[in-house]
């Protein structure tokens, strides 16, 4: 068995240490927030925070996560910035299909945490992991400035 | 992929039927196909397009899927703008699989998302819907008050009496609307009335899509599901030769090995026991008659096929005549490579076959065939194949076919449980349904001006239309194919299009982001630039001499120009290009800003772009659609290319399928023209005009013309 908490909620999943968090949550859990896109790291997709840092689950072994903080887009919400990120994607209208956009938001919130004033080429480093085939980049990079802001703001 | 006409209107043939809503309130909807004629409108309608509630909520069944396009929103806004309610009171769902109910007007009214067709297409059905239902609550508002409903108004979500300062909600009347006579002729608003269309309107698909609780078909969970992965053979038309199921079996998780005539599916508790699994398993394929096939030997025999005259699309004066006798003649041959979608949502679909039929939970562009291709394959009726369609992660085309789908069915109907098959990306990379390689050669004359006078394109390349709608491929001819060349832009007096289909061995190939304008556009726009260039002419000169008697295309040129400080210098190695298009009843011009590195790798600065797609609904999805089709674009003249060997695709995840990131991505400028036209279609636009005004940009830039995409960065290497 391996314990670990999931946005706040301690769990416990009896899986294979080598399998991948992305399908611990999707599969096992029943958490269908954090998205597959590739499965080998490229695509940023299934980005999800481990204390706080953002990784990919798809790469991420279960034993990695043991004892440590999971957050995903699900619970990304309850945290100021996350909820900031989520407000400007809304009101900027970034999403189009949205199937990446779990994962670019998760990012984004790494990003501006660690990084409060992101410029633009901050911005390019920090999301780049990324991609979006509906090419929401240019709205991306306005949100990841507009979300900033704001939680400076407050 | 082909609409020609817009504005389908209500005609004789298609009727508006109207009832009481199963739980209260009305349901109105249009039906757009003859045989609905002879039906009566059921006193308890299905999910037909329009439901408004006793609380005055207004449920909007959308026939088309969203798929990132802003469908979702922007066809409510023309129920609403008729109806008269708030976008707030307004909420989409999904429709079922119904042609009668939800076909598209300019698809043959099949229930077809794709082709930019949907605003085109539902544009005056949904507003006459809408403007039936405000009618109708207004007849129900005078019937309550004994008054004649020409004296009443309404306000969002109310009908007014202004005589005796009353009102009731939508909520109140609708049941009582519900049994008012349908109108026969409803009067539409004028332009100038719209408070809607034309405004942008928050996305009604997005909120959950920030929190993780938007469901696509990949996110489907049923009670007793369990997961599959698939290996089909690597070779197309190979076979299943065997594979190691005690070894598949030892993987913790796995519950099943699947057979398949060409494919072998592991089934999991989860994806992960099902991957090791399938990896496990290692199926071995007998290659079948493709296993040789490589990208030089399909180029060869394109450009075999292309030594002889095709069908005629289009022919008017006399090229023959006309180049024998010109200043100068011009020939040169384009290519364009296979492409595969890459959507970020693998294929995947969930199946469950039951006693008395079977469930399908899946996103798909095609909602009824795919319904009717599970049930011949599994020997069903189609009613007994109940499809739930999804939010799409990515449609540009490949979720309009149903291989993944049948494919599902296949290996669900060999099991006792629901099972969700998930491909890798690998899978899809490798699976996929690929655009079309194409190969173009023209011919052209130029005059003592050094203006064409004779232009002849000999389009050369696989049918998407004789596999996908074999009634629509006419006489050798396939639509999609010509589409974008033989109703070009530019008037030449002596002007022959023809088409020559020539099959790749074994490849799939569908439709893919902007159809047969994204390869056309391409070829004739560089094309055009090499006879400006051949004329010594600036490229937007030139073109604004060849668009005299077309205004509409005439008038995004020129300010696209405008718009891109056409003509001001620019760097070394720096250049910018043009295109312009008109295709899916939108005028487009592109304007791109290069630079070419010493190494020859192509940045696209900035894009500028002008269109006028008549009236437009929702601008935000406009200019966003715009953005989209550019990047798209972008990353297919720059990398794009799938290539094959020994039968077998070479590319595999985007490690090797590159994509345009955000760190890559050029500033966009999007114009958009104020016209009081037919509404145009904007999905695919921005990817068909990029590509030329990139390839022309690196021309100025460099000098070299590049007649093959994507970007062969060691030719611009050389150059420097």
């Amino acid at each position: 068995m391996i314990g670990f908490k999931v946005n706040g909620k301690e769990m416990s999943v009896d899986v294979p240490d080598d399998m991948p968090v992305l399908w611990v949550l999707r599969d096992v859990l029943g958490m269908t927030g954090t998205k597959f896109g590739c499965g080998i790291g490229q695509c940023g997709a299934c980005t999800v925070h481990v204390d706080g840092e953002p990784r990919r689950a798809c790469l991420t072994p279960a034993s990695d996560v043991a004892g440590h903080d999971v957050t995903t887009i699900e619970g990304i919400g309850a945290t100021p910035v996350g909820k900031a990120v989520q407000a400007a994607w809304l009101n900027l209208e970034v999403i189009q299909c949205g199937y990446c956009q779990s994962g670019q938001i998760m990012s984004a919130s790494a990003l501006i945490k660690s990084n409060p004033e992101p410029s633009d080429s901050d911005i390019d480093a920090g999301m780049t992991g990324n991609i979006c085939r509906c090419g929401t980049y240019l709205r991306i990079r306005d949100a990841v400035k507009e979300a900033a802001k704001a939680v400076a703001a407050k | 992929m082909l609409a020609r006409k817009t504005n389908p209107d209500l005609s004789r043939r298609n009727f508006l039927v109207a009832g009481v809503a199963a739980g209260g309130g009305m349901m109105i909807g249009w039906i757009p196909t003859a045989e609905a004629a002879v039906e009566k409108a059921p006193l308890v309608m299905p999910d037909a397009y329009i439901r408004i509630d006793r609380q005055g909520k207004v449920t909007i069944t959308s026939p088309m899927i969203e798929m990132g396009q802003g469908t979702y929103t922007s066809l409510p806004m023309l129920v609403a703008e008729e109806l008269d309610v708030d976008m707030a009171s307004v909420s989409v769902a999904i429709s079922p699989p119904s042609d009668k109910l939800y076909g598209n007007p300019l698809l043959g009214n099949v229930q077809v998302t794709g082709g930019s067709t949907s605003i085109r297409g539902f544009y005056l059905p949904l507003r006459k819907t809408g403007a039936a239902a405000r009618a109708m609550l207004i007849a129900a508002a005078a019937e309550t008050w004994g008054v004649d409903p020409t004296s009443l108004r309404t306000e969002p979500g109310f009908v007014v009496d202004d005589s005796a300062k009353r009102r009731l909600s939508y909520g109140e009347l609708a049941d009582r609307a519900a049994k008012v006579p349908v109108p026969s002729e409803v009067k539409l608003k004028d332009a100038s009335q719209f408070r809607i269309i034309g405004t942008p309107a928050k996305r009604l698909d997005v909120s959950g899509k920030v929190d993780g609780s938007a469901r696509y078909g990949i996110d489907t969970k049923m009670p007793n599901m369990k997961i599959a992965t698939v290996s089909a053979s690597p070779v197309f038309g190979g076979k299943l030769v065997s594979f190691d199921e005690a070894a598949a079996k030892k993987i913790p998780g796995v519950v099943q090995v699947v057979k398949l005539d060409n494919a072998l599916a592991v089934v999991g508790d989860h994806y992960w026991a099902a991957k090791k699994g399938l990896e496990a398993a290692s199926p071995v394929f007998d290659d079948g008659p493709h296993g040789s096939v490589s990208t030089a030997d399909v180029v060869a025999a394109l450009a075999k096929a292309a030594e002889k005259p095709g069908v005629v699309a289009k022919n008017e004066g006399n090229f023959e005549t006309a180049i024998s006798s010109v200043i100068e003649k011009v020939e040169a041959t384009y290519e364009a490579p296979f492409l595969a979608h890459a959507a970020m949502e693998p294929m995947n679909c969930t199946v469950a076959v039951t006693g008395d039929g079977c469930d399908i939970w899946v996103g798909t562009q095609i909602p009824v065939w795919a319904q009717q291709a599970v049930a011949k394959t599994l020997n069903l009726k189609a009613d007994q194949v109940r499809l739930h369609n999804h939010l799409l992660g990515g449609g540009f085309g490949r979720r309009l076919e149903s291989d993944g789908i049948v494919q599902a069915a296949l290996i669900a109907k060999q099991l006792d449980f629901p099972v969700k098959v998930v491909w890798s990306r690998e899978e899809d990379i490798q699976h996929d349904m690929y655009r079309p390689y194409y190969y173009d050669r023209f011919s052209a004359g130029l005059d003592a001006q050094g203006m064409p006078v004779a232009w002849s394109h000999r389009i050369v390349g696989s049918s998407i239309i004789a596999r996908w709608a074999p009634p629509l491929f006419k006489n050798g001819i396939d639509p999609d194919a010509v589409d974008g060349a033989a109703d070009m832009p530019y008037a030449i007096e002596n002007f022959h299009v023809e088409y020559v289909r020539e099959e790749p061995p074994g490849i799939p190939t569908a439709f893919w982001r902007g159809v047969g304008p994204t390869h056309n556009v391409y070829v004739i726009e560089s094309f055009v630039d090499e006879l400006a260039a051949k004329a010594k002419k600036d490229p937007v000169e030139y073109r604004r001499a060849l668009l005299q008697k077309n205004p509409r295309a005439l008038h995004v040129l020129n300010r696209a120009a405008e718009l891109s400080n056409w003509g001001q210098p620019l760097g070394p190695r720096q250049g910018r290009g043009v295109s312009v298009q008109q295709a899916f009843g939108t005028y487009m011009s592109q304007v791109a800003e290069v630079t070419v590195s010493q190494t020859g790798e192509v940045h696209v600065d900035r894009v500028y772009v002008v269109l006028d797609t008549g009236v437009v609904v929702n601008p935000d999805t406009v200019v966003a659609q715009v953005q989209s089709g550019v990047i798209f674009g972008i990353s297919a003249v720059l990398w794009g290319e799938i290539t094959l060997s020994k039968g077998r695709v070479q590319q595999s995840n985007f490690d090797d399928y590159r994509v345009m990131r955000i760190d890559e991505a050029p500033k966009i400028e999007v114009e958009i023209v104020k016209s009081a036209a037919d509404p145009g279609g904007i999905g695919e636009p921005g990817t068909s005009g990029l590509a030329p005004a990139v390839l022309n940009a690196v021309y100025a830039a460099t000098g070299v013309r590049l007649r093959k995409t994507p970007i062969d960065s060691k030719r611009l290497k050389e150059a420097s």
